[in-house]
């Protein structure tokens, strides 16, 4: 049977109750929670002794409006749920849609959307660092941030045309072919990006004030990260295998080089080193397949009105944030029966309160930025 | 363990359910030895079902399937846990204390489709507004003339 590990389940226990307990509302409209979440918190003091989250701010129930909507048209609604990493997003629901098909990507299909997944998460990554050394009180490594992830952001507007929302995967490969300047591009920034990350761990890896207020912080162990169902670089900060990259290749991961990072500090600062970590792995890869990209098509034939058979398909994709799963229920119609959307935002937050509870108040905007939430994703 | 290891496995543990293929097995049980089958799966060593990665419903217009989707860290083998359920009175044990993520889960999938879950610790509604109780949005005689647009 599953046992919780000692957490404090009594906060202050024996001792007599002097404040009372006191209850505050964090958000919705907070500038750490990145968001419209809510969050009630129960304090003693100045210790959590609940978290509460209140969703649902943004919820638009894309998964019944998928229900009405052709194969090829709800894979973009994904794109307005993780918008960070709706590349992946994207990938997962076209993927998805192949493998009840069973329709052959062609191999320079999937170079370029494994390139493109890989720059989506560098993005995010980087993305994400600024947004938590911010949330720690440090400014100026957002502004730093961004400035690579406009880079990220203009190849991906000469090849998508998008920035934000790239709509770049259709089911059997790509929409467009890259832009002629794709390679010479994304080599520059590889370049340029190598020098960036180490000036990041200069400034915020080895600061001591961060460590000091990532050390220790949200310490979650790796039974109960399983048992909640955390993914992604929040679960291997706790030393969880859960790459499915590695676990489960798709597309041409199996071909690449590249480590699967695990930290056993289960702490905020074990979290935040992972995703450092991935960066460079990140770029190894781009650098290992941007030389190699086969000629040929980007793109399967297919036809104009895609029918699933009758069945069901579930597709594990690695997102910026964790295992993203795609389960399809089709009738055999044109549009989906059911289709239900496995969000990692959605698992990790819910082992907040796990986290938080016996810590101080102040370290909860450390413990929320390490799990890297975006509420889109939670909410759907 | 192979999938066809799991499947004797699975045959020789639980005779009154019955397994069927696919990509991964799936096995479908009666409400009334859900619960202990899940306890099985996750606490026998060999199983060790560690990681439930997706639980949801399907509304089946006669009658509601709960969808349970697991994995073992240990031993990296999946399998697929099918409950059928009535649709008018639909009831079903929390596996909330098995695996701790099915808490949330399960609180949106009371919601969504109006399953209730039997000694869950907080069955309260999680994304939708107050008030929304008695009206579940993915079922598919739903109707909402405000906020649903129809494609």
């Amino acid at each position: 049977m599953y046992r919780e590990t000692e957490i404090l389940k009594e906060v202050n226990a024996g001792q007599p109750d002097v404040f009372g307990d006191l209850v505050i509302n964090v958000g919705p409209q907070h500038p750490a929670t990145h968001g419209v979440l809510h969050l009630v918190i129960t304090l003693n003091g100045e210790t959590i002794k609940k978290v509460e989250p209140h969703l649902g701010y943004i919820h638009r129930s894309i998964e019944k409006m998928d229900e009405s909507l052709s194969y090829r048209q709800f894979i973009y609604t994904t794109s307005r749920m993780d918008y960070l990493s709706s590349h992946i997003n994207n990938h997962g629901c076209a993927m998805c849609v192949e493998k009840g098909l069973q329709i052959e990507v062609p191999p320079r299909a999937q170079v370029i959307r494994v390139l493109m997944d890989e720059l989506t998460r560098i993005a995010s990554h980087v993305l994400w660092w600024g947004a938590m050394a911010m949330d720690v009180g440090a400014l100026t490594p957002f502004f730093l941030a961004f400035r690579e992830r406009e880079m990220i952001n203009d190849i991906m507007e000469e090849s998508c045309g998008a920035r934000l929302t790239m709509n770049y995967m259709v089911p059997g490969g790509v929409m467009y072919d890259i832009h002629p300047n794709f390679q010479r591009k994304v080599k520059e920034f590889v370049d340029h990006f190598k020098k960036k990350i180490d000036e990041y761990d200069e400034l915020v890896t080895n600061n001591v004030i961060f460590q000091n207020r990532t050390k220790g912080v949200g310490y979650i162990s790796k039974e109960d990260a399983i048992s909640y169902g955390m993914t992604g670089p929040a679960a291997r900060g706790s030393g969880v295998q859960c790459d499915i990259r590695k676990l489960f290749p798709y597309e041409v991961y199996n071909k690449v080089q590249f480590n699967e990072i695990l930290d056993n500090g289960c702490d905020s600062f074990a979290r935040y080193v992972v995703r450092l970590k991935e960066l460079r792995e990140s770029l190894s890869i781009i650098e290992q397949l941007i030389d190699n990209i086969p000629e040929g098509d980007f793109q399967a034939k297919t036809k104009a009105v895609l029918k699933l058979p009758k069945g069901e398909f579930y597709t594990r994709i690695e997102t910026a944030r964790g295992e993203f799963g795609v389960y399809i229920v089709s009738e055999g119609g044109t549009t989906p029966y059911r289709i239900k959307f496995r969000s990692p935002g959605f698992s990790n937050l819910s082992a907040l309160d796990h986290m938080a509870r016996g810590s101080k108040i102040g370290d909860m905007v450390a413990m929320m930025g390490t799990l890297d939430l975006v509420i889109p994703d939670i909410d759907r | 363990m192979i999938k066809e290891e799991l499947k004797i496995k699975l045959t020789e543990l639980f005779p009154s359910a019955t397994i069927e293929d696919g990509e991964w097995l799936n096995m479908n049980l009666a409400v009334g030895d859900f619960l202990s089958a899940m306890e099985v799966l996750r606490n026998k060593p060999e199983l060790n079902f560690d990681y439930l990665f997706c639980e949801t419903c399907v509304d089946w217009k006669t009658h509601l399937t709960m969808v349970y989707h697991m994995d073992s860290t240990q031993y990296r083998h999946q399998l697929v846990v099918k409950v059928k359920l009535d649709r008018v009175k639909p009831e079903i044990e929390t596996v909330s204390h098995i695996w701790r993520t099915a808490e949330f889960h399960e609180r949106e999938v009371y919601e969504l489709f109006g399953v209730n879950f039997l000694n869950h610790p907080d069955l309260r509604l999680l994304i939708l507004p107050d008030g929304w109780e008695g009206k579940n949005p993915l079922r598919k005689d739903f109707e909402d003339p405000v906020n649903m647009i129809k494609l």
